[in-house]
C-alpha cells in the first residue's frame, strides 16, 4: 500500500510552502530572517537487529531496517545528512551491531547515531563506539545547533553491582515491561558537559536534541521515561526555540513544555501499543498527541517505518513515512506554538481509530 | 449373583448422591485454585518473554509489553485476515507461526493454557465485550 517515496511524493502532501525545499538551492526559501537556509534530514531508528544463530537474523527486523536505508536513499533532492535513533541491536552483541551497521553502510550520506538501551548495556557501549564514535556530542549546521545525548543510562548500583554478568544486566534492560530495569536517565556528568555545550550559545540559535528516550516521562512501566528529564528541560528552557526528537517508543508521540517540543520517531522493527492500552496503569501521554492507528499483524511491516525531517523556521516538521498504515505529518504550528498533526488536527478530519486486530 | 450386588452398589450411590452435600470449598481451597492459577499465568508471562515458543529468539512481549493490545475480551470474534470466526487461542498460534517463526500449539496444550491464562490476566477487570471491533 506504501508507495514509491521520493522527496516529490513525501512533500506533495505536506502543504504548499514545504515545496519550496524541493527546489533548486538557490531558490530555497531562507528561514530565520535570511541568515540560514531549511534543510531536511533522514531520520531511522530502532531496528533491533537480533540474531538467532551464527550468521542468521530475524528476517523481520531485517527487512524493515533494509526497506527504511533504500527508500531514504532514493529521496531527491538527498537529504543533508541520516541520523539513526537508537536499538540498531536487539540484545547488544557485535554480530548484531555489525550486521545492522553493514545495513546502515549502504545509506548515502553523513550518518550521526544515538545510543539506544539494546546497543548499551551488554558492553556499556564499547563496541557501538568504535563503529559509531562519542557517546554524546554536538554539531552544527546551517545555523542550527544539534546536541546528541545517551539518555538511557542508569545509577551505578544497577549497572555495576546488581547481575552477575553483562548478558544477564542486558536481558534485563531488554525487556521493556520488566520490573528489574530501571529508568532511564541523562545523568549528572552529561548534564554538565550539556550546560557548558549550551553555554557558548546565543538564546536565539534554533537547538535539536536527540535522545533515544523522551526526555518527558510518560510511562514508567515501560520506562517511557527519562528521570531526570525536568533537569534536562531546565537546561534547554532559556533557549527560543528547542526541539527534541526521541525514538525509544515505537510510536508518534508530540508534546510541547514550554520553548521546547517533543517529536517522537517510528521503529523500523515493530510498532508498540500507547500506555493507555494497557488497562491496569495510568500513562501520561501527551495530550497534543493524537494516537495512529493501531497496527495491523497480518502486515507485518505495518505502523513502522522512517522519518524525514524539516527544519523550518527553527523548528521541526516531521514526515513520517510509514508503511501499510496513513501517512503523518506532525509539524509545527506557529499560531497555536506547539506541534500539532497536520492531517489530523480537526477531530472532524481524524479516520477513526482502529481498535479490532 | 453379581447383578444383585451391582443393583446394591448403584442404589447405595444414589443414596449416598442424595444426601452428600453440594461441592463445598473451603478458604484453604480457595487458595489453593487461586495459587494454581497464578503458577500457571506465571509460567504463561515467562513463555511470552523468554523467545522459547518460536525458532527466531523473538519473544511476544517484545511487541506486546504486559500483552498490551491482545484484548482478549473481544474473542472469539471474526477475525478478518482469517475470514472466520475465531478464538484467542488462534490468533495466538498466528503470531507464534508468524513474527516467531514456529509452530501452532493444540488448544489444549498446557503452554497455550498457560499463555491465555497471562493474557487474561492482565487485561482483569476489563468488561467482556466477545465479538467486538
Amino acid at each position: 500500500m506504501s508507495e514509491f517515496v521520493t522527496r516529490r511524493s513525501v512533500l506533495a502532501g505536506a502543504g504548499a510552502g514545504a515545496a519550496l525545499t524541493t527546489l533548486p538551492i538557490s531558490m530555497v526559501t531562507l528561514a530565520f530572517g535570511g541568515e540560514r537556509e531549511d534543510f531536511t534530514f533522514t531520520y531511522i531508528s530502532d531496528a533491533h537487529i537480533q540474531q538467532i544463530k551464527g550468521a542468521s537474523f530475524v528476517r523481520n527486523w531485517d527487512q524493515g531496517l533494509k526497506r527504511a536505508v533504500a527508500e531514504a536513499n532514493l529521496v531527491k533532492p538527498e537529504s543533508d545528512f541520516v541520523i539513526f535513533g537508537g536499538d540498531l541491536a536487539q540484545l547488544g552483541k557485535r554480530e548484531e551491531l555489525d550486521h545492522g551497521a553493514e545495513i546502515l553502510s549502504k545509506l548515502k550520506g553523513k550518518l550521526h547515531a544515538v545510543m539506544g538501551e539494546h546497543d548499551y548495556y551488554l558492553d556499556l557501549g564499547d563496541y557501538w563506539s568504535k563503529l559509531y564514535g562519542p557517546h554524546y556530542y554536538s554539531f552544527d549546521h546551517k545555523g542550527v545547533h544539534f546536541i546528541v545525548l545517551n539518555s538511557i543510562l542508569t545509577s551505578e548500583q544497577w549497572t555495576f553491582h546488581r547481575w552477575p554478568t553483562a548478558e544477564q544486566r542486558m536481558l534485563e534492560m531488554a525487556g521493556l515491561d520488566n520490573p528489574n530495569g530501571s529508568p532511564f536517565m541523562v545523568g549528572d556528568k552529561q548534564r554538565k558537559w550539556l550546560a557548558n555545550d549550551l553555554a557558548k550559545l546565543d538564546k536565539k540559535t534554533p537547538i535539536v536534541v536527540f535522545s533515544h528516550s523522551p526526555l518527558q516521562k510518560i510511562y514508567k512501566g515501560w520506562n517511557f521515561w527519562t528521570d531526570d528529564a525536568e533537569d534536562v528541560q531546565a537546561l534547554l528552557a532559556p533557549f527560543d526555540s528547542v526541539n527534541v526528537i526521541y525514538g525509544h517508543v515505537h510510536q508518534i508521540q508530540y508534546n510541547q513544555i514550554g520553548s521546547i517540543s517533543f517529536n517522537s520517531v517510528m521503529a523500523t522493527a515493530w510498532p508498540w501499543p500507547y500506555p493507555q492500552s494497557y488497562a491496569q496503569a495510568e500513562s501520561h501521554l501527551p495530550v497534543l498527541t493524537i494516537p495512529m492507528n493501531r497496527a495491523d499483524p497480518f502486515f507485518e511491516r505495518d505502523a513502522t517505518g522512517w522519518q524525514l525531517i524539516d527544519i523550518g523556521s527553527g523548528r521541526v516538521a516531521a514526515r513520517y513515512q510509514l508503511w501499510d498504515n496513513d501517512q503523518r505529518t506532525v509539524a509545527f504550528d506557529h499560531k497555536a506554538g506547539h506541534p500539532v498533526d497536520v492531517a489530523y488536527q480537526e477531530p472532524t478530519q481524524r479516520r477513526l481509530p482502529q481498535t479490532h486486530y | 449373583m453379581l447383578r444383585s450386588t451391582l443393583l446394591l452398589a448403584f442404589g447405595l450411590a444414589a443414596f449416598a448422591a442424595t444426601t452428600a452435600r453440594a461441592d463445598e470449598f473451603t478458604k484453604t481451597d480457595v487458595e489453593r485454585y487461586q495459587k494454581e492459577f497464578e503458577q500457571v499465568a506465571a509460567k504463561g508471562r515467562e513463555l511470552w518473554t523468554s523467545g522459547a515458543l518460536g525458532t527466531n529468539g523473538v519473544a511476544c512481549a517484545q511487541c506486546h509489553p504486559n500483552a498490551a493490545n491482545t484484548h482478549p475480551e473481544t474473542y472469539p470474534k471474526f477475525q478478518k485476515q482469517l475470514g472466520k470466526v475465531a478464538q484467542l487461542f488462534e490468533m495466538a498460534n498466528w503470531c507464534i507461526r508468524n513474527p516467531l517463526q514456529g509452530a501452532n500449539l493444540p488448544p489444549d496444550d498446557p503452554r497455550m493454557t498457560a499463555l491465555v491464562s497471562y493474557i487474561t490476566f492482565e487485561r482483569r477487570g476489563v468488561k467482556l465485550a466477545p465479538g467486538q471491533h
